[in-house]
């Protein structure tokens, strides 16, 4: 295949890949935007095969099948509460190939004569430096995903200081690196990256994950950048732009949900300056508990319900019980919508997935700003396992390390269950003054169990 | 002009073609769009090829350059697949 076929190849395969990004604007265009993004991945893996610069085959194709089979056992095994960390995963290893790939063009590498070499080698220690921060950044938000890494914000003293070191030392190194291309000074670079990746991604708390987990997931899309620009590939150059696009915007959008900025969440400042819920001054302010049967003859007799899920819901699994309740519900003729905050759970748009994995219609399923104005209307609200998203104090209260951040107007509901495990405040440790309020009572217990005990309540 | 600004020219574009497609997204459809993108930054899988299967690669980048294909494809199998499974969850209330 010649060199213009090739990049005619190449050009589709991009054009296909945008395609497949719009198809996403709607469930209905969805699949077939996969389908053609997956169209566009098989014809850019043949042509480069086709192309003269290819002419051993063995080790390839070892790869490749090796890849296909772990990849579609991944994929058809993981549980969709899972998903986040699956994606945490996929960010890992497209950091760890940048940096094999880097290692081998590298070690490969023979100057030619008018060639910038000192240009090469700086792309290629940029490349190095953001796949391997994302790699192991994305190892450990796999751990504490998966609970293998404590999901708190793991800090020590002085470690602004020492992560200011470790970039400097990083910087420094490259720069020499342009000029005496040295394996050791490479591994150095590389060495530190992941160092500070680990840095970065430990000391953040588990709710920020929804964040975190986008940064890194642009991060890789700039891996994958950077490797293009090391090999001269367009395609590379432009799919890595595409993926690193959406983790920024993905990042914006879950930074604005929280109203807070993405420095203040990349420094970990949100779970360590929180106050210590029992200093709180709870006065003789008391919560209403109520039984399960109470919220479920609230709702069979009302005319409007809103549920709104949280993370609670995922740690429970107690999606399919919550959609086997909204049956029951429009059996009875009470209208049911779902409100989504952009930050429930633990990566953007986790609770939409679980939803419609229990089989829940997503034109039942609302955006925060499609749905909020509803609640005044609504009968009933019912939170499942959701805490800060939920905290009037965000609107009101300008003490409150939430202030500011937009929040679902469950208290507007004439009245509101919370199904909640504990007392225990939510991640922003926070205490919640909805709590208090007249028209909300708390229903204790596993997410799970509550929706159950609801269930046969109704029945 | 040179080869690097060529590439900055393409990079700085994609970036805008990026930006405007994704907003477009669904926020119902955020969960899909990231493994999409996981699958889509396997793109890698070219660079990967084109180190491991060139005539003069010796034992060491075979070996290194497998692992490469092996991550890359990982990523592309994975997500394509995961990304079809999520999609086909999301039905209408019928």
């Amino acid at each position: 295949m010649g060199a213009d076929l090739l990049a005619t190849a190449y050009l589709l395969s991009a054009v296909l890949f945008i395609f497949g990004i719009k198809g996403l604007a709607s469930p209905k265009s969805a699949r077939r935007g996969n389908l053609l993004a997956m169209a566009g991945m098989v014809l850019a893996f043949l042509a480069v095969l086709a192309s003269p610069d290819i002419s051993q085959y063995s080790w390839i194709i070892a790869g490749v099948v090796g890849g296909a089979i772990i990849g579609s056992l991944l994929a058809l095994k993981v549980e969709m509460t899972a998903m986040p960390q699956l994606v945490a995963m996929f960010n890992s290893l497209v950091g760890l190939a940048a940096v094999l790939i880097a290692l081998v063009s590298f070690l490969n590498h023979l100057p030619v004569a008018g060639h910038n070499n000192g240009l090469f080698m700086a792309e290629l220690a940029i490349g190095s430096i953001v796949g391997a921060i994302t790699f192991t950044g994305s190892l450990v938000a796999f751990g504490k995903l998966q609970g293998i890494v404590s999901s708190s914000a793991v800090s020590f003293p002085g470690r602004h200081v020492f992560n200011v070191v470790l970039l400097v030392a990083m910087v420094v190194l490259s720069v020499y690196f342009a000029v005496d291309q040295q394996l050791w000074i490479w591994a150095a670079i590389t060495g530190i990256a992941a160092l500070l990746g680990i840095l970065l991604v430990i000391s953040i708390g588990g709710a920020d994950m929804p964040v975190v987990v986008s940064v890194l997931n642009c991060y890789s899309g700039w891996a994958a950048a950077i490797t293009g620009f090391t090999l001269n590939n367009e395609l590379m150059i432009i799919t890595g732009a595409l993926v690193g696009a959406s983790g920024a915007i993905l990042s914006y959008i879950m930074c604005r949900a929280m109203n807070r900025s993405i420095v203040n969440v990349l420094i970990g400042g949100f779970g360590q300056t929180a106050a210590d819920p029992s200093a709180a001054d709870l006065g003789d302010r008391s919560v209403k508990a109520a039984a399960p049967a109470d919220a479920a003859f609230m709702m069979e007799n009302s005319h409007k319900v809103i549920i709104v899920p949280g993370y609670g819901m995922a740690v429970a699994q107690a999606q399919h019980a919550v959609a086997e309740l909204v049956d029951l519900l429009i059996n009875h003729q009470v209208e049911v919508k779902f409100a989504i905050h952009p930050v429930a759970g633990r990566m953007p748009g986790h609770m939409n997935v679980l939803l419609a994995e229990a089989d829940i219609g997503y034109d039942l399923v609302f955006e925060m700003d499609e749905i909020n104005a509803e609640f005044a209307a609504a009968d009933v609200a019912l939170v499942i396992g959701a805490n800060d998203v939920i905290n009037p104090a965000a609107r009101s209260d300008k003490s409150s390390p939430i202030y500011g951040m937009p929040i679902l107007d469950v208290d507007r509901a004439q009245q509101v269950f919370v199904i909640k495990r504990s007392m225990s405040p939510g991640y922003a440790g926070v205490d919640n003054s909805l709590f208090y309020r007249d028209n909300c009572s708390l229903v204790f217990g596993d997410a799970k169990q509550v929706c159950e005990s609801i269930l046969q309540a109704i029945d | 002009m040179s080869l690097i600004l060529f590439s900055v020219y393409i990079f700085v574009l994609a970036c805008f073609v990026g930006y405007q497609v994704v907003w477009g997204v669904t926020p119902a459809l955020h969960t899909p769009l990231m493994s999409l993108t996981n699958a889509i930054s396997g793109i890698v899988v070219i660079g990967a090829v084109l180190v491991t299967g060139a005539a003069e690669a010796d034992t060491t980048t075979k070996i290194v350059g497998f692992f490469a294909v092996l991550l890359a494809s990982t990523n592309i199998f994975g997500g394509f697949l995961v990304t079809q499974r999520m999609l086909s969850m999301f039905r209408k209330k019928d």
